[in-house]
């Protein structure tokens, strides 16, 4: 019996490291000035742990493996850190670049792939080693090297993304991972701050900030090109200061409306999926930054800009009014539903806090403390085709 | 050098915004601007804002740039939230290798 007891004390250990977690819907939540994840449980609002020391996070984005085991970090130092949501630990970390704005994983989810700014192209890592596979300089004449934004994942195991001081859109066609095929669409418009794929994997679009409208590409049709849609808007209106870039994440798209925000104007627009033209525009307190349809739709929430990022704003998209102003706190930054949509987090950067909404009630259900958050992304995404 | 450290020193003084107000502007500074330029100014979608990057700028330039921003670029200006000697300060702490 003496010499069972240490056995029966290993046997109760080995039980207590492998107590199972299953991580469908865990997720991520960046402390920008600490440069820290927390890994935390949507389901129990609870934090799990925090992982440490992956630098510059002050503009940081992150997309899950398909097993949704692993989170990939895409830091502003060109820090790419994939972290282990079972072990709460780095698995490996690279400085692949001096500065980047953000990443996507391929659709057979063995590469992953980061946009950079300085030097400005797009490096492709095996998503297993982090190893570089392939390497994109956005060289787009005489020693010219564009910004890279808005990278996203596209069906055809492709990337999309676009070229910010060329007024560029490539595809990067990874079928055969050492030798990519690349088609580059010229003259798309002045100065593409973000992109985003819609759900489907049909259309990729571009945001302008040096001109009005949009760029669209048609991925069933890239022969077509790429299409500046509502080249007008806005032309004789003032452009008002915009405080903080815009983000184009999380197509919200409701029957035949896209909505998106306007740059330079406090309005959010509503154009109709058919023709591409304008349908409305609806005015909201500020300089819209993300503006995100709740996964069944019915509502889109949109924050803001400084200095009106104490505020969310709710429309509802049957009549296309603005449903309810919310004011969850100090500097707003970012919104992430749960898979379903039943509630939403919301990151309150000046006041510390992640708060939980019921997207039904728009009653407050809890709110945790996290230092400085700025983005938050849940493992579901793992599944999303763009993000 | 002596005129610039003249100059500098009277950029500094001539309305030092109160401790409160320098940790709002800070603030601003680490988050608002960072949006773009980077928490460490190392730059982002807007260039870098390190002393170095700086060192040929005149003060003057960078605080009308700051307070009316820059045409044909994404900076905005800031006029509505901070005054002239509120810009002057934070363009002598952009000056500082160490803020």
């Amino acid at each position: 019996m003496i010499k069972l007891l240490p056995l029966i004390a290993l046997l109760f250990s080995l039980n207590a490291i492998a107590e199972p977690r299953a991580t469908g819907d865990l997720g991520i939540v960046i402390e920008r000035e600490d440069g820290n994840a927390l890994i935390i449980n949507t389901t129990e609002h609870k934090r799990l742990a925090k992982i440490e020391k992956l630098g510059d996070l002050s503009h940081a984005s992150v997309v899950f493996s398909r097993d949704q085991r692993y989170a990939y970090v895409f830091g502003r130092d060109g820090g790419l850190t994939k972290i282990d949501m079972l072990k709460d630990a780095i698995d490996k970390r690279i400085i692949q670049a001096g500065n980047s704005i953000g990443g996507a994983i391929s659709q057979d989810g063995k590469l992953i792939a980061v946009s950079n700014y300085t030097p400005g192209g797009v490096k492709v890592f095996s998503a297993e080693t982090l190893e570089l596979v392939a390497d994109i300089p956005s060289d787009y004449g005489e020693g010219l090297r564009s910004k890279v934004v808005g990278l996203v994942d596209a069906p055809g195991q492709r990337f999309v993304f676009s070229l910010f001081d060329a007024g560029e859109i490539w595809m990067a066609d990874f079928k055969n991972p050492k030798a990519p095929v690349i088609k580059k669409f010229p003259n798309i418009g002045k100065q593409p701050y973000d992109a985003l794929m819609s759900p489907d994997g049909h259309y990729y679009i571009a945001g302008l900030f040096g001109e009005p409208g949009l760029a669209l590409l048609d991925l069933w049709n890239t022969e077509a090109g790429v299409k500046h849609i509502l080249p007008d808007y806005g032309k004789d209106d003032e452009k008002l200061p915009v405080y903080k870039m815009p983000h184009l994440e999380g197509w919200a798209v409701a029957g035949d409306y896209v909505f998106a925000p306007a740059i330079g104007q406090h309005k959010v627009l509503v154009i109709d999926k058919n023709t591409w033209e304008l349908h409305d525009t609806i005015a909201v307190a500020g300089q819209p930054v993300f503006v995100m349809a709740r996964p069944d739709a019915r509502h889109v929430w949109v924050n803001f800009a400084f200095p009106d990022n104490h505020q969310v704003q709710i429309i509802d998209v049957k009549d296309l009014s603005l449903h309810k102003t919310l004011s969850p706190g100090k500097g707003v930054l970012h919104m992430e539903f749960t898979p379903r949509g039943e509630q939403v987090w919301v990151a309150l950067r000046d006041d510390n806090q992640l708060v939980v909404y019921d997207t039904d009630t728009l009653q407050e259900i809890t709110r945790l403390p996290a230092n400085k958050p700025n983005g938050i992304f849940f493992s579901s995404r793992a599944h999303k085709i763009g993000l | 050098m002596l005129v610039m450290t003249a100059v500098l020193a009277k950029a500094g003084l001539a309305g030092e915004p109160s401790q409160e107000r320098q940790s709002t502007l800070r603030n601003m500074l680490n988050h608002d601007c960072g949006a773009c330029h980077g928490l460490t100014l190392k730059g982002g979608l807007g260039p870098a804002l390190l002393p170095e990057v700086l060192a040929g700028k005149p003060d003057d330039f960078l605080i009308s740039t700051i307070l009316n921003g820059r045409e044909g670029t994404a900076m905005p200006p800031w006029q509505p939230f901070m005054n002239r000697d509120e810009a002057a300060w934070l363009v002598g702490v952009l000056r500082k290798p160490e803020h």
